[in-house]
């Protein structure tokens, strides 16, 4: 089944369409999680006007589709800025876009999580709410997201094939790309299946040894 | 120092405080005693807004700390806190719980605070233990850490919510000689605590608390051995047979 001469003449496509994947899911999470962190903190916050712009922007990129996200952006943005982006560019901001609204809500669990007397203790030395976050609250939420974000990543490997249809060179577009210059419509959805998989499987074995190497720490 | 003017507190229809008025004197331990849900500990958050007071006033050096101009976290930074369950900061090492806020809102070097905590480390013997996290300490050493961090900040008046109850039997000694120095060293406290030995010995008064009223406020003596009021004597009996 395995075709020798398919792989060691298209290998290539698949190694750069890795690169890319890996780079807008890498990409992806970290932006997703500057932003993600911003947004939370937000809609944690005593301004009401605030919390309404952080949930307004949660709830709305939750409810619509990432692909029409992506296409937003895609066909959006540049009419609005006055220079250039390039595709890899706005792909990856319509990624970590959608990507900070769930990481928000990631961090807000985080958050939640820990123990009240944390921020009451911060509280009764003086501290005010952004020194007790800064130094106190979010040091600890970050330690207990870091399995959750590290999921966050895995799933943008996967969701991130959406920004083939926009003509980024990813896995998914290199293997529509293999298919149609080698008359194999099958074979390289395989591969690329194949790909995909090794990649998420792995990834969620390192977080799962994460998780239980934190365990003990704790 | 301070002075709590007719203090309520209600959560939803739950009056919890009824009508507080307590004065308490620079040097003074006030103890404050209750059957569990007598609003003790409550009273104690007011004191340092942990909790809302919903309506009455609380004085502090003259004046009203519940008025709109005042900071909070100024007032804050001279009444200190002791909890129950020690919340020392988990993700700090012992030392970086306490210079943490005197570097942070005091703007103390970082020097300067390491110094003073050290010392703070020193006194109450847990200098080898400054670099150990949190979640590395006996019970009673958290506790002491937490005081130490409270300490730190030169506090006016240390509030103990309960500091003992949370410990293992053995530890609550230790806890309790550090606090009794504390008093004699002429710190102001107010402790909520179910210690009647502690209460007994250092406080120089003592308030007896039930169903969100201080049901009695006198001195140790008058309170153990002629309580005026029939609840604090079957408070007492309860507690003091066990």
């Amino acid at each position: 089944m395995i075709d020798k001469e398919f792989i060691t003449t298209y290998y290539g496509y698949f190694l750069e369409g890795s690169k890319i994947t890996l780079m807008i899911s890498l990409i992806g999470v970290i932006f997703g999680t500057i932003l993600g962190v911003i947004v939370c903190l937000l809609k944690l916050s005593k301004i009401k006007i605030l919390r309404f712009i952080a949930s307004s922007y949660i709830e709305v990129i939750r409810g619509t589709p990432l692909l029409l996200q992506l296409y937003i952006v895609y066909y959006g943005l540049p009419m609005a800025l006055p220079f250039e982006l390039s595709r890899m560019t706005l792909g990856t901001i319509a990624v970590f876009l959608n990507s900070s609204a769930y990481i928000a809500e990631i961090f807000r669990a985080g958050i939640n999580s820990i123990d009240k007397g944390q921020m009451e203790a911060a509280k009764s030395l003086g501290m005010s709410n952004g020194i007790s976050m800064r130094y106190v609250i979010l040091p600890q939420a970050f330690k207990n997201v870091l399995p959750a974000l590290g999921n966050e990543f895995i799933t943008l490997i996967k969701e991130s094939a959406i920004v083939s249809v926009v003509g980024i060179h990813d896995i998914m577009y290199n293997s529509d790309t293999l298919r149609g210059i080698t008359y194999k419509p099958f074979m390289p959805l395989v591969y690329a299946a194949l790909i995909y998989f090794i990649m998420t499987f792995t990834l969620s074995n390192v977080v799962a040894k994460i998780e239980g190497s934190m365990k003990e720490s704790d | 120092m301070i002075d709590i003017v007719n203090l309520n507190k209600s959560f939803g229809e739950l009056n919890v405080l009824k009508d507080i008025n307590v004065s308490i004197n620079k040097g003074e331990v006030v103890v404050v005693i209750g059957p569990s849900g007598s609003g003790k500990s409550t009273f104690l958050r007011c004191i340092n807004l942990l909790e809302q007071p919903t309506s009455g006033d609380i004085i502090f050096q003259g004046n009203s700390i519940l008025g709109k101009e005042l900071d909070i976290e100024k007032y804050r930074q001279k009444i200190g806190m002791v909890f129950q369950q020690f919340n020392l900061f988990n993700n700090k090492t012992v030392i970086e719980n306490i210079t943490l806020a005197p570097i942070k809102v005091k703007n103390m070097s970082k020097a300067e605070a390491e110094d003073i905590a050290m010392k703070l480390l020193k006194r109450i013997n847990l200098e080898d233990k400054k670099d150990e996290y949190p979640n590395k300490l006996s019970g009673g050493q958290k506790q002491r850490v937490a005081i130490a961090r409270a300490l730190a900040m030169k506090p006016d008046a240390i509030l103990f919510d309960e500091p003992t109850s949370a410990l293992d039997p053995e530890m609550v000694g230790e806890v309790l000689e550090l606090m009794k120095e504390l008093a004699i060293e002429g710190m102001t406290m107010i402790v909520v605590t179910h210690e009647m030995s502690f209460a007994r010995e250092v406080a120089s008064r003592v308030i007896f608390m039930d169903e969100g009223e201080i049901i009695e406020d006198s001195s140790p003596e008058e309170i153990f051995t002629n309580p005026k009021n029939q609840r604090t004597k079957t408070f007492l009996n309860k507690i003091l047979k066990c």
